[in-house]
C-alpha cells in the first residue's frame, strides 16, 4: 500500500517532468505548425495552407527587396549531403585505421599517440580557426567545399580513432589468431575478420561523422565564399539574420524541416548509436 | 592491301581473343610486378602495417592540428590582414589587448556568460533532469533523456532560429504569448527579448544545448549505484529527496566535478549560437564574448580591413588556456587507465 506522502511524491515527480519536457516539444511543434500556417498566434495557427512548401519544393526562393533569388535549394541540398558523406566516409575510413593499429599493434610511440590523442580530443578545435583559415588558403582551399570537408574530418578524427580504437579492443584476439594461422594476411584478417565485427562501432562514426559534416555551420560560413557552395546551414542563417532578413517563416520553417530530415531519422532509429557517441561527449560545442 | 582491317566486321570471338590476351597481361603483370611488392610487403609486413595504417590520421592531425597551433601563435604576433603578410610586431598585438578600451568589457561578458550558463544548466538543469528521470519508469526517463538530446543534435542555424522565433517582441510570439495567457506578463512584462534581454535568450539557447551532456554524464554514474543503496534507503524510511540527498549526491561527486571543468572549457571556446542569435549585439559588444571577439577581428572587416593578426592574438590566448584545461584532465581524470597496453602481442 502507498502512503498519501508518497502517492503526492510520484504526482510532484511526474509534474516536475512534464515541466522538463514541455518547453522542448513547444519549439519543435512550433516549427512544424508554422510550416503549414498561415499565421500563428502563440501555438495556434490561424489558417493552414500548403503554398510555403509548395514554393519551397518549386526550389527558387526570391530574396525579399531584393532583385536576385537565393541559390536553388536543391543545389544546396547536394551540396550539404556531398560535405556529409565525405566527411561520414573518410571519418570511418581513417579512424579504423588507426583505431586497429592502437589497438592491435606494439610499437615505439604508441602511448604518445594516444596521449595526443586524449589530449586533442579534449582541446577546443575551434580556437585554431583562423589558422585553419591561414593552411586553407595556402593549399588553395579556400571556398571549396573539400576544404570544409577535411578540416571537419581532422576535427571529429580524435573522437573516432578513439571509439574505434574502444571497439576494436572488444574483438577476441583468438580469433583474428586463427585467421592468421589459416594463411590469412594481416590485412585479410583485418578486413575479414576483424571489421565484421566491429560494425556497431563502424555505424557509430559513420552517422557521428554524416551528422556532423550535415549540420556544419561556422567552418562552412568562414571558409566558404561562393553561394554556390552554400549548405542548408547558410542558406538558413541568410533567412535569419542580414540585409534581406526577412523571409517568409513558413517557407524559412519548410527548408529548416527539410534540412532536419536525417536528424530526425537518425534520432528515432539510431538513438544506441547516438547516446554512445555524446557520452563520450565532443571538445567542441 | 585492299580490303582494310578495320572495315572488317569484328565478331564475338575477336573479342574473346582481346579479354584473353589482357588477362595474361595481368596475370604476367601480377608475377612480375605485383607479387614482388606482396612479398617486399610481408618481409616488412608488420613495421610497415603500422605506418600504412596510421599515416593518414597523424597527417591529419599534424597539418589540421599541429601545424595551425604553432601558426596561431606566430600570426599573433603579426599585423596580417587579407593579403596575408607576415609583417612581424613582436609583442605588440598583446601590448594593444591590454590597452583595449574593450577588452575588460569582454572579458566580463565572458566569465558572466560561462558562469552562470554552466551553473544553471550544463550542471545544474543536467543534474536535475537525471535524478528526475532516474526516478520514474525506465521507458519515460529516457524518453525525457531523448527529448533534451534534440537541441545538441539539430542543426545550430535551425535550433537558433526556433528561438529567434519563439523570443520575438510580438504579442503572438511564443514566450510573449505564454507570458500573457498565463498571466506571468504582470510579473514579467512582455518585450522584444533579443533586444532587451539578450543574456536571457543567448544563456537559455547555450544551455538547452549544454544541459544533454552532463545529463548523459551523471545518468551513467546514478545508473551504476548498486540496488543494495536505494533498497537500505527505503527499508530506513528515507523519502525520494532523501535518497537524492544522502545516496545519490555523493555518489556523483566526480562526474560533477568531470562536467564541471570539461564544459568550462568548452562554454569559454564555442561562440557559435551567439553568432547566430545577437552576433555580439544589440548595440556595442553587448553580448560579445572572447572567442566571437576574435573571430570578428579575423573575418569582420570593420573600414575595409581585417586584423587576421590581432584575432589570432586574441584567439592565442584561448589556445593557452585550451591547451593547460586538457592537460589537467589528462592528469585529474585519470586519462592515463584509459590507455593500457594492447592485451594482445604481435
Amino acid at each position: 500500500m502507498m502512503g498519501i506522502k508518497e502517492i503526492l511524491e510520484k504526482i510532484w515527480i511526474y509534474v516536475v517532468t512534464a515541466l522538463l519536457v514541455v518547453p522542448v516539444i513547444i519549439l519543435y511543434f512550433y516549427l512544424g505548425l508554422i510550416s503549414i500556417a498561415e499565421d500563428m498566434d502563440g501555438i495556434f495557427p490561424t489558417g493552414l495552407t500548403l503554398e510555403h512548401w509548395l514554393e519551397v519544393l518549386d526550389g527558387r526562393i526570391p530574396i525579399p527587396g531584393a532583385q536576385y533569388e537565393y541559390p536553388n535549394i536543391y543545389l544546396v541540398a547536394l551540396n550539404t549531403f556531398i560535405l556529409a558523406v565525405l566527411v561520414a566516409g573518410l571519418e570511418v575510413v581513417i579512424s579504423s585505421l588507426a583505431g586497429y593499429s592502437l589497438s592491435r599493434f606494439k610499437f615505439r610511440g604508441r602511448s604518445a599517440i594516444l596521449t595526443m590523442i586524449l589530449i586533442l580530443h579534449a582541446f577546443p578545435g575551434i580556437t585554431l580557426l583562423i589558422a585553419l583559415f591561414f593552411v586553407l588558403n595556402y593549399l588553395g582551399l579556400y571556398n571549396s567545399l573539400l576544404g570544409v570537408v577535411l578540416v571537419k574530418v581532422a576535427l571529429d578524427l580524435p573522437l573516432g580513432i578513439w571509439i574505434m580504437k574502444g571497439f576494436f579492443d572488444g574483438v577476441s584476439w583468438d580469433m583474428e589468431m586463427s585467421a592468421l594461422v589459416d594463411g590469412c594476411t594481416r590485412l585479410g584478417a583485418w578486413w575479414r575478420v576483424v571489421m565484421p565485427n566491429v560494425r556497431n562501432g563502424l555505424m557509430a562514426v559513420l552517422i557521428f561523422g554524416f551528422l556532423s559534416g550535415w549540420a556544419e555551420f561556422i567552418y562552412a560560413l568562414t571558409f566558404i565564399a561562393e553561394q554556390r557552395f552554400w549548405t542548408f546551414s547558410m542558406l538558413v542563417y541568410a533567412f535569419t539574420t542580414g540585409e534581406y532578413s526577412y523571409t517568409n517563416p513558413g517557407i524559412t520553417a519548410a527548408v529548416a524541416i527539410i534540412y532536419m530530415i536525417p536528424v530526425i531519422l537518425f534520432f528515432l532509429f539510431a538513438q544506441k548509436y547516438l547516446l554512445r557517441i555524446q557520452l563520450i561527449g565532443k571538445g567542441g560545442a | 592491301m585492299s580490303d582494310n582491317i578495320w572495315q572488317k566486321e569484328i565478331t564475338l570471338k575477336d573479342i574473346l581473343k582481346v579479354l584473353e590476351l589482357l588477362r595474361r597481361g595481368f596475370i604476367s603483370l601480377a608475377k612480375y610486378i605485383v607479387d614482388p611488392i606482396r612479398n617486399l610487403l610481408s618481409k616488412l609486413g608488420y613495421k610497415l602495417a603500422i605506418y600504412v595504417f596510421l599515416v593518414p590520421s597523424l597527417g591529419f592531425i599534424s597539418l589540421f592540428y599541429l601545424v595551425p597551433f604553432i601558426l596561431t601563435f606566430l600570426i599573433g604576433m603579426t599585423a596580417m590582414d587579407f593579403t596575408f603578410k607576415w609583417d612581424w610586431v613582436g609583442l605588440a598585438n598583446y601590448i594593444r589587448i591590454l590597452n583595449d578600451s574593450f577588452a575588460p568589457k569582454i572579458m566580463g561578458n565572458t566569465l558572466f556568460y560561462v558562469f552562470t550558463t554552466l551553473t544553471l544548466f550544463n550542471v545544474g538543469m543536467a543534474l536535475v533532469v537525471s535524478l528526475i528521470t532516474n526516478h520514474i519508469p525506465d521507458h519515460i526517463g529516457s524518453a525525457v533523456r531523448g527529448i533534451w538530446l534534440l537541441p545538441r543534435i539539430t542543426p545550430s542555424t535551425v535550433y537558433a532560429l526556433l528561438w529567434l522565433w519563439a523570443a520575438r517582441g510580438e504579442e503572438n510570439a511564443l514566450i510573449n504569448w505564454f507570458l500573457t495567457i498565463t498571466g506571468l506578463s504582470m510579473v514579467i512584462p512582455t518585450r522584444t527579448w533579443i533586444l532587451d534581454d539578450p543574456w536571457v535568450i543567448v544563456i537559455l539557447v547555450n544551455g538547452f544545448v549544454g544541459t544533454s551532456f552532463g545529463m548523459i554524464v551523471f545518468t551513467a554514474a546514478l545508473k551504476s549505484i548498486p540496488e543494495d543503496y536505494y533498497r537500505a534507503a527505503k527499508v530506513d524510511g528515507a523519502s525520494t529527496w532523501d535518497i537524492i540527498r544522502y545516496v545519490e549526491l555523493p555518489m556523483i561527486k566526480w562526474p560533477l566535478l568531470f562536467v564541471t571543468a570539461y564544459q568550462t572549457l568548452s562554454l569559454l571556446t564555442s561562440f557559435e549560437y551567439i553568432l547566430i542569435l545577437t552576433d555580439g549585439g544589440p548595440g556595442l559588444y553587448t553580448t560579445e564574448v572572447w572567442s566571437l571577439y576574435s573571430y570578428h577581428k579575423a573575418f569582420r572587416s570593420y573600414g575595409g580591413t581585417v586584423e587576421i593578426g590581432y584575432g589570432a592574438a586574441l584567439a592565442t590566448i584561448l589556445v593557452i588556456i585550451g591547451v593547460i584545461m586538457s592537460l589537467i584532465y589528462w592528469r585529474i581524470f585519470k586519462f592515463k587507465e584509459m590507455m593500457v597496453e594492447p592485451k594482445i602481442e604481435v
